[in-house]
């Protein structure tokens, strides 16, 4: 199914000598670009061999060689395995790197990101500020010499838990609450959280100067959030308004931030799936997909068969559920109440009785293991499964439609109000429906494939306005379609094991990076692993679709009246959860 | 026509009005009990359902599949005397693959000899802290801990349970998880048997 273009392979040790090597760590792949010739290989990556979709972009602390490297991950939105680039830089404050917000806006946040957990300088950032932590915050919290709080050891398992663990409540280690460090000449008690003069001044730089002749009108700054119920949990949004048109926004958020990537750090391999549960609590499926694909493309084992189907049906339950809540959070949002997102909660408690039957719980899952899954779907499951695919749920997407979209006033309030158009989609790095309704195909199941998404006949769901009713039909298109591959996958299920693996409660990894995605509900869920041969992740990496989703929200809503703001955030469909991390 | 989509919609809500009603009245036409029964609430959660779908918690109860769980327990077996045998032997499996470590064991030593006995003397779960991800009953090779289905365990204070508040009988366990216990027993008089078949077999050329 690979074009030509896909499977062509890019030596850009050949195109640009002395300025790229290749990385011939073990374990390791891509290329190694000279700082000095960053921006040249990257305008050269994007313009001359199509990588377009700047997908990731992460820090990684490589202490005992003295260096610090980010890593790019670059796709092309034709499809195909991606690119991966690294630049290399002393690890020595400060620690400056070019900016890729010029080529790749998508960047923009996951470059603030960087910033905030590892305090590499992106020079020409136009917006470089703490994203996740506090302004009050000392320290670079994913260096590895950085030690939190209530440290109390590199890596779990701790030895105070056995075989001598008389038990003491962590903060008893710490009564005199001294743990907390502050940057020079911070006192916490004079702190002023409304004096947020870098916040403001950010905003300051979008709103346009006066043009002659224009009326002086004052911009008002209003504040939306953190506790505004319409911004699906604790976002803040500071949104500069002239009159009711919003010029400039910027999202505040962290509120939830508990540094997910240093947790899975001091995790052991295993004991990081029911974490990533809690990402995007209402897919915790997908998570585990992504997670545990990730790891076994680093351990280079096979998967049951029969648990890679198991995976895949769950995994499409989990996207049905999640566009029937969509759909359902919208009208609430638009201001129709409680109905229609109740109808789809019923639904959704369905799937979400099959996922505690075979999982255990309803919403952190832990279903995944490496090789396969936990245990087989029990028959009464399976049954249940079988009657929702074919019988029910075909009828209740149907009546869902039926029941809201030929209602004249969402139609009025959808219809033309624009999200993204397909460039700058594809600019900001968005991906998921909001990419496809926006006039690109591309889906990661199809672009890219993983598990076995080869072997299932659907189409992927494409519109081409990229208004906010077609990002509101698209969910519906994409439920059809996970119904299709449903349908075939219990079809094709086989008989067998569900667990290539001897069930161990530590895993060995070997040493290396990998990169693994998948197509989670709300877009490309990534994550970046570097094992380097120890029980627990060198790096454990995050790239969640929610949180560089958001890059693209201030363009989305420039120009926009307010009254369409919550409406345009909900088609994101961001979950804190994973936006926080 | 406007205001026909608006109808549309209306008339789906008043079909989810209605069949609430008429649900109830086919139940009642059949005898049935649709309210504060379990087959009642099994249906509700059914593919079939139609109408109303909440269940009137606490005095109705979802039915929870065998495989829920929620806050480890530990288990025993019950002694001739009535004294409780834990079968934990203190191994720290499960405090060495618990994701937020709330799991604390202080093995038994011999007094005499200074050896650990496969017996734990102390034992804590911080309950608080459990994220209920089930790896400890997982991982245990002696199904000595196991996930309970009890979670309406809210309290004014903290919960660290100790070791007489997590053990629980062998027959609870059999009857919250009647599937997983045949199955761990069948599987464990296979072992004891085989293993007797062994030494039966070694015992004659000994001799």
């Amino acid at each position: 199914m690979a074009t030509a273009l896909q499977t062509q392979t890019v030596d850009l040790v050949a195109r640009f000598p002395e300025k790229v090597t290749a990385d011939s760590r073990a374990g390791y792949s891509g290329f190694i670009v000279n700082k000095e010739n960053l921006v040249e290989v990257a305008t050269a990556l994007r313009d001359e061999f199509g990588y377009d979709l700047l997908s990731n972009v992460t820090g990684v602390d490589y202490i005992a060689e003295n260096k610090m490297e980010v890593v790019y991950h670059a796709f092309r939105t034709t499809g195909g395995p991606g690119l991966v680039f690294k630049v290399q830089v002393e690890r020595v404050d400060p620690i400056e790197l070019p900016s890729m917000v010029g080529i790749w806006a998508g960047a923009e946040y996951q470059e603030r990101e960087i910033w905030d957990l590892y305090g590499i300088k992106f020079t020409d950032h136009p917006d470089l500020r703490r994203i996740l932590l506090w302004e009050g915050f000392e320290g670079f919290p994913l260096r590895k010499d950085y030690k939190e709080g209530f440290f109390e050891e590199e890596a779990k398992p701790f030895k105070s838990r056995w075989p001598d663990g008389k038990h003491v409540f962590a903060e008893m280690k710490n009564p005199f609450r001294d743990n907390l460090k502050f940057p020079e000449n911070f006192d916490p008690e004079s702190y002023q959280p409304e004096d947020e003069k870098d916040l403001y001044a950010s905003l300051e730089r979008v709103s346009k100067p006066l043009t002659e002749g224009e009326m002086k009108t004052d911009h008002i700054v209003v504040n939306m959030g953190p506790h505004h119920p319409s911004t699906h949990g604790v976002l803040r949004v500071a949104v500069t308004l002239n009159g009711e048109t919003i010029t400039g926004l910027k999202p505040v958020m962290g509120y939830l931030h508990r540094n997910h990537d240093k947790i899975g750090e001091r995790n052991t391999f295993l004991q990081i799936i029911p974490y990533t549960d809690r990402l995007d609590y209402f897919n915790s499926m997908a998570n585990n997909f992504g997670y545990v694909t990730t790891v076994e493309k680093l351990m280079k084992i096979p998967v049951a068969e029969r648990a890679e189907y198991i995976r895949v049906i769950m995994a499409e339950m989990s996207r049905i559920q999640n566009h029937l809540i969509f759909v359902g959070m919208l009208i609430n949002d638009l201001g129709s109440m409680y109905t229609p997102s109740l109808y789809a909660f019923e639904e959704r408690e369905l799937i979400l009785d099959i996922f505690e039957a075979v999982s255990g719980a309803r919403m952190m899952c832990n279903y995944f293991r490496f090789g396969g899954v936990v245990r087989d779907v029990p028959e009464d499951a399976m049954q249940k499964i079988k009657d929702l695919v074919h019988d029910r749920l075909p009828a209740k997407i149907d009546e869902m439609e039926r029941f809201l979209n030929q209602n004249e006033v969402l139609v009025a309030r959808l219809t033309g109000v624009k999200v993204l158009n397909a460039e700058d989609a594809i600019r900001y790095s968005v991906t998921g429906p909001v990419l496809r309704a926006a006039g690109v195909p591309y889906d990661i199941r199809r672009a890219d494939p993983y598990s076995v998404y080869d072997r299932f006949d659907f189409d992927v769901a494409v519109r081409y306005h990229g208004d906010m009713m077609d990002n509101y039909l698209i969910r519906f298109d994409e439920m059809r379609q996970s119904l299709r591959i449903l349908e075939q996958a219990l079809k094709q299920i086989p008989e067998g094991p569900i667990n290539s693996q001897k069930p161990q409660y530590q895993v060995r990894v070997p040493a290396g990076e990998a990169y693994g995605r998948v197509e989670s509900p709300k877009g490309e869920l990534g994550f970046y692993v570097v094992s380097n041969g120890k029980p627990n992740p060198y790096r454990y990496h995050v790239r969640a679709p929610s949180f560089v989703n958001l890059t693209a929200l201030e363009t989305i809503c420039s120009g926009s009246k307010i009254a369409d703001f919550v409406a345009q955030l909900a088609m994101l469909d961001i979950v804190m959860g994973e936006v926080d991390r | 026509m406007y205001g026909k989509g608006i109808l549309k919609g209306l008339g789906v809500t008043l079909k989810r009005f209605t069949d609430t009603y008429l649900e109830d009245i086919s139940w009642w036409l059949r005898g049935k009990k649709r309210y504060y029964t379990e087959e009642g609430v099994a249906h509700r959660s059914s593919k079939n359902t139609r109408g109303i779908f909440t269940v009137q918690y606490p005095e109705e109860q979802l039915i929870q599949p065998e495989e829920f769980r929620y806050v480890p327990f530990l288990v025993y077996e019950e002694g001739a005397d009535g004294k409780k045998e834990p079968r934990c032997t203190s191994c720290g499996i499960c405090a060495k693959v618990c994701p937020p470590q709330c799991i604390w064991i202080v093995r038994t030593n011999n007094p005499q000899t200074g050896k650990p006995v496969p017996e734990p003397a102390e034992f804590y779960i911080d309950m608080d802290i459990c994220m209920n991800c089930g790896f400890c009953a997982e991982y245990c090779p002696f199904d000595a801990i196991k996930m309970d289905h009890d979670f309406d365990i809210a309290s004014y204070g903290r919960n660290v349970y100790n070791l007489e508040k997590l053990l629980k009988p062998a027959s609870y366990y059999a009857e919250i998880r009647p599937l997983n216990y045949n199955r761990e027993e069948e599987a464990r008089k296979a072992k004891e048997a085989a293993k007797a078949a062994k030494a039966d077999a070694a015992a004659p050329a000994a001799s």
